[in-house]
């Protein structure tokens, strides 16, 4: 959580760019989805340490309550969703990638919008599920939340682990005659391999945005 | 941003590029991420062309195999994204702007790059000239993947490298600058690295 006076606003699915500085004035920043629906100063971060990373295990760990943080934003106008938005909405997640997605679920909620959602999150098991109470509440008042485990499956699981295929867009997503606003985020081979299983199911590649983060998988 | 910086206590960062040789704020990869907007549009060679319009309206267009037959030359450059990779010493194979533009009579100063799917970015067209840009075909000694904009994408490796647009399918020549599709949601117009001129503003 940060609070960040003057905070100018910001829409589901944007993101912040947070600035590290060392005492002899090095700095690397990165880039992170906002999780939190848009109201007032507080945002709210979520953020997968990576074993390796330069700024992630600082921020997870070096960083204390009540430190100053250099940030700057909001970043990007194009993987947003907005209150004003009435068409379906199919959000696809893999692993993080729900960060911004949350951020559309709650600003969802937070405006009353009637507009229908479904998310459609893979994830390695249950336990690797981020929000799995808060999805439960959204669930309950309506959102569509169907999971793809790719590595273990809950007891009593009517199928083995495996990865987002034509079966699970078929069965758990608006199909493209509801013509919804698709959304996915993941890693890159996950997104490629959704979006166009997304664009093989009939959707309009214009009514689908994409993000994509960490490496190609295939250099 | 600002000149007066927060520092984090107890950050020590990396600091692994040589000097001069990495723009500010970038850091250095081995690996070469994907970031697109949208789906990776499939786009087989039987029904590529690629463009060119003056502003003038006069057309010049290639087919896959009128263009693979144009000069064609080797590039080794750096690369450098706005989400702040850098990627050191790729090997690019393409077409310069210059030779598609050989014999061209036109007086424009800007260029919107138009690809499959619907993606744009304008490009001064100073920038495209002079051996400094070009339609790549080749990466790595090899076709150039889908996901990284194949079959051919502009290459304008001294800009930020959302200005080199996958999937490219022509360029208009324009006597007035116009935002490409990052350049209208809030990314910087020029977008040099080496003024980290990221985002509107900067």
């Amino acid at each position: 959580m940060l609070d960040v006076p003057e905070w100018p606003g910001h829409t589901a699915g944007q993101h912040l760019d947070v600035r590290l500085t060392a005492p002899d004035g090095y700095s690397a920043v990165r880039s992170y989805s906002i999780a939190n629906a848009p109201e007032g100063e507080r945002l709210e971060l979520t953020i997968e340490e990576l074993a390796d990373g330069e700024v992630s295990p600082y921020l997870a760990e070096g960083l204390m309550p009540g430190d100053p943080l250099e940030v700057r934003g909001p970043i990007g106008g194009w993987f947003v969703w907005r209150p004003e938005q009435r068409e379906p909405v199919q959000l696809i997640a893999g692993g993080s990638g729900i960060v911004p997605l949350m951020a559309m679920i709650r600003s969802c909620a937070l405006s009353g919008s009637a507009a229908p959602f479904r998310l459609l999150y893979s994830v390695r098991s249950p336990q690797s599920v981020i929000y799995a109470d808060e999805l439960q509440r959204h669930a309950g008042r309506g959102v569509g939340v169907t999971f793809v485990y790719t590595r273990g499956v809950p007891e009593g699981w009517p199928h083995p682990p495996r990865r987002i295929d034509a079966r699970a867009i078929a069965s758990a997503t608006f199909g493209a005659a509801e013509q919804p606003s698709c959304y996915v985020c993941g890693p890159t081979p996950f997104v490629e391999a959704a979006a166009n299983l997304l664009v093989e199911a009939g959707h309009d590649p214009a009514r689908i945005k994409t993000e994509r983060f960490g490496p190609s998988g295939s250099s | 941003m600002s000149d007066e910086r927060v520092v984090s206590p107890g950050f020590t960062g990396r600091r692994r590029a040589p000097a001069g040789k990495l723009p500010p704020g970038q850091y250095v990869t081995e690996d070469f991420p994907v970031l697109s907007a949208t789906p990776t549009p499939s786009i087989p060679i039987e029904a590529w062309s690629f463009t060119l319009t003056t502003e003038k309206g006069e057309v010049r267009r290639w087919n896959w195999s009128e263009f693979r037959a144009l000069q064609s030359e080797k590039i080794a450059t750096d690369i450098h994204c706005v989400t702040r990779w850098s990627k050191f010493d790729t090997m690019w194979e393409g077409v310069a702007i210059d030779t598609l533009l050989a014999g061209v009579q036109s007086e424009a100063q800007f260029a919107m790059a138009h690809c499959y799917g619907g993606y744009t970015s304008n490009v001064p067209l100073a920038d495209l000239r002079s051996g400094k840009a070009w339609i790549a075909y080749g990466y790595g000694g090899k076709d150039l993947e889908p996901e990284h904009g194949g079959p051919a994408r502009l290459l304008v490796p001294h800009l930020y490298f959302w200005k080199s647009a996958k999937w490219v399918s022509g360029l208009v020549l324009m006597r007035e600058d116009q935002p490409g599709f990052w350049e209208r949601l809030g990314y910087n117009n020029y977008g040099d690295p080496w003024r980290e001129q990221r985002y509107w503003g900067d």
